[in-house]
């Protein structure tokens, strides 16, 4: 089923919590919100789903104006950040409750809950209660009730994010199939970056109640169109500088370095520069690069991978580095800036190159 | 190897404790068990009887009526004040500026002494100059609890309605608070009626509290005193005598030190028993 958000507006009181905001989802993709806490997420879910009126503009199902319908006649189902089931239902009765609702024949009701409970592995616990199930499978009947239902849009709000890690990565796999074999239009929220790009799919990056940018999950990360959108899809942070192009070369956050890499074929004129982490190093870059010594502020070391933030006048930096480099608060290291992957963009935050 | 370290200045810590515990539970109980099976005539004279009063009281028919008005008194409130409770409860707004206008109304009758309800309620329901008695004789209908049995009933059930419907509210309220709203969410999206939302989540969520409100309201009423004592002191004629009615006419009516004692550790042990039932029976089911 197509979704399409048309001019959309959701304001309560004062507060605008989604702004104007123009968004079409294809049938049958899986597609992602990213952004932060706030930035809008649950609220355009839930204008999606038809749980919130939108101030202004419409919702169209398949061309179909559905902004006025009510939610249960939408064919949508969702599922949350918490585990939400019936709590004196048994995990089978729990599946079968949208059935139910449906006014299913018992014999149809057998025969959908046991293959999706088979599928999410719950089979063997159809006749406990969820208070009797670990958290994971208490997140599993959510989503079998999700499956079961044969929504059109299904609609998943962090689903993974009261999960512990084992456990996420696991579901994160099973999960963009289960509902692509049904054909629905999925859209998973999520805030954080890393998640979005194992998905796959589509992506709308969100900040501060807007879609800043919707398109393709690995063109948006590789290509975004705006500093806005590289910071909502980047996990370290992107070093974001600001950048001027002149006849001697390039003044990047008050340093002059000769240009190179992106930065050569610039026209003269004042610019951001977008960096990412892992294309600051401390290793020499093969190719391009501009090298400069910052003093150490913060290393820290997650095991296969140390992040360095440093410090040059007033500018922080963040580099994220392969392998262990034990460097230490107040040391002096040398940074090389990989220039052919530098983004750059102009004072307003468009992207140039 | 751990060291163990010993320091007999713990006692002294515990000891607020111990004395409070002593002077308020301990040494009241053991001195009724021990008027329980003796007889006095005072001057601190006392002849060993045995179980003589536990035999007379459970034969005492006086009793057995008592007991069975206080079993009638505590199903009816609590017939009412439970499910009053919980609708009240699911009226009152969620969030808004009502909630405190709600919950400081709601806690007011809880505030009051109970011998302020009785006597405000006396005043009330006076068929002559009461709001409520005068009301309901001249609407026709004959209205007086100090000589009948079904009016002193009738006032008596919705005073302790009045007084205690509030806790059920509040401790209903608490439990409908923490259910996070994506439960109602779930639920708009499934189609789910108001009375399947109700049934489905709303009260198996507020089980536990609705536990706790049915042991509290059972207890108290169960220990009723106030109320009937001061609105027609367990009249007329013996309509409104509960237990604990019973219980202080034999004691200090009578001066029947020995059968108020057996009395009183009987009362207390059909407390403890229907409580403890009630509470392993609702929670027989519990998971988790």
């Amino acid at each position: 089923m197509t979704l399409e958000l048309e001019k959309i507006q959701l304001r309560v009181g004062a507060d605008s919590h989604i702004y104007e905001t123009d968004l079409s989802l294809e049938a049958g993709r899986f597609n992602i919100l990213l952004g932060t806490t706030l930035a809008g997420k649950t609220s355009l879910m839930r204008l999606m789903a038809g749980l919130e009126k939108p101030t202004a503009g419409r919702v169209l199902f398949n061309g179909r104006d559905v902004t006025h319908v009510p939610v249960q006649q939408r064919s949508v189902a969702f599922v949350y950040q918490q585990f939400i089931n019936y709590p004196n239902f048994t995990v089978y009765d729990n599946i079968a409750s949208p059935l139910r609702v449906q006014g299913k024949s018992r014999a149809q009701i057998e025969a959908a809950v046991a293959p999706v409970a088979e599928l999410l592995k719950l089979t063997p616990m159809l006749h406990r209660l969820p208070s009797e199930l670990s958290g994971g499978q208490q997140q599993r009947t959510a989503l079998a009730r999700a499956l079961v239902k044969r929504a059109d849009l299904v609609l998943l709000d962090e689903p993974l994010a009261n999960l512990d890690y084992k456990l996420r990565e696991e579901l994160r796999e099973e999960l963009p199939p289960l509902f692509a074999d049904q054909g629905a239009t999925v859209v998973y929220a999520t805030s954080e970056p890393v998640e979005a790009l194992l998905l796959g799919g589509y992506t709308a990056a969100m900040s501060q109640g807007r879609v800043v940018e919707f398109g393709e999950t690995q063109t948006l990360y590789r290509n975004p169109g705006s500093v806005l959108s590289a910071r909502v899809f980047s996990d370290p942070p992107i070093n974001v500088m600001p950048l001027t192009r002149d006849a001697q070369g390039v003044v990047i956050a008050g340093e002059r370095y000769p240009a190179n890499g992106a930065f050569t074929a610039l026209p003269f004129g004042d610019y951001h520069a977008g960096i990412r982490p892992h294309h600051l190093t401390l290793a020499d870059a093969k190719g391009d690069s501009i090298a400069f010594t910052a003093s150490v502020r913060v290393s820290e070391i997650t095991g296969s991978e140390s992040l360095v933030h440093a410090r040059l006048h007033d500018h922080d930096w963040v580099s994220q580095n392969h392998g262990v480099h034990a460097v230490n608060p107040g040391d002096a290291v040398t940074l090389h800036m990989h220039t052919n992957r530098a983004l750059v963009f102009d004072r307003q935050g468009r992207r140039i190159h | 190897m751990i060291q163990k370290t010993h320091n007999q200045k713990a006692w002294f810590l515990v000891l607020p404790v111990i004395v409070l515990v002593a002077f308020n539970a301990v040494i009241p109980l053991m001195t009724v068990v021990n008027y329980s099976v003796q007889e006095t005539f005072g001057d601190n004279v006392f002849f060993w009887e045995g179980v003589k009063w536990f035999e007379q009281v459970l034969h005492s028919s006086r009793f057995h009526d008592a007991l069975l008005r206080q079993l009638a008194f505590t199903g009816i409130i609590l017939v009412i004040e439970i499910p009053l409770g919980v609708l009240i409860a699911l009226q009152m707004p969620r969030k808004g500026p009502w909630v405190s206008v709600c919950l400081v109304l709601m806690a007011l009758p809880l505030l009051i002494p109970w011998n302020v309800v009785g006597a405000m309620w006396n005043i009330f329901a006076l068929p002559d100059i009461g709001l409520l008695g005068k009301t309901l004789n001249s609407l026709g209908i004959a209205y007086n609890f100090t000589r009948d049995p079904t009016a002193a009933w009738f006032t008596v059930v919705l005073m302790d309605v009045w007084h205690w419907t509030s806790l059920v509210v509040l401790l209903a309220y608490a439990g409908l608070s923490s259910i996070p709203d994506a439960y109602y969410q779930a639920a708009k999206i499934d189609g789910a009626s108001r009375w399947a939302v109700f049934r489905y989540i709303q009260l198996p969520k507020m089980k536990r509290v609705l536990t706790i409100a049915v042991l509290l309201r059972f207890m108290d009423s169960f220990m009723i005193y106030t109320e009937p004592f001061v609105l027609t002191g367990g009249g007329p004629g013996n309509a409104t005598t509960f237990l604990s009615i019973d219980l202080v006419k034999t004691a200090l009516g009578q001066f029947d030190l020995g059968p108020a004692a057996a009395m009183s550790l009987i009362y207390f042990l059909i407390i403890l028993l229907l409580s403890w039932l009630f509470y392993t029976v609702t929670m027989r089911n519990e998971g988790d």
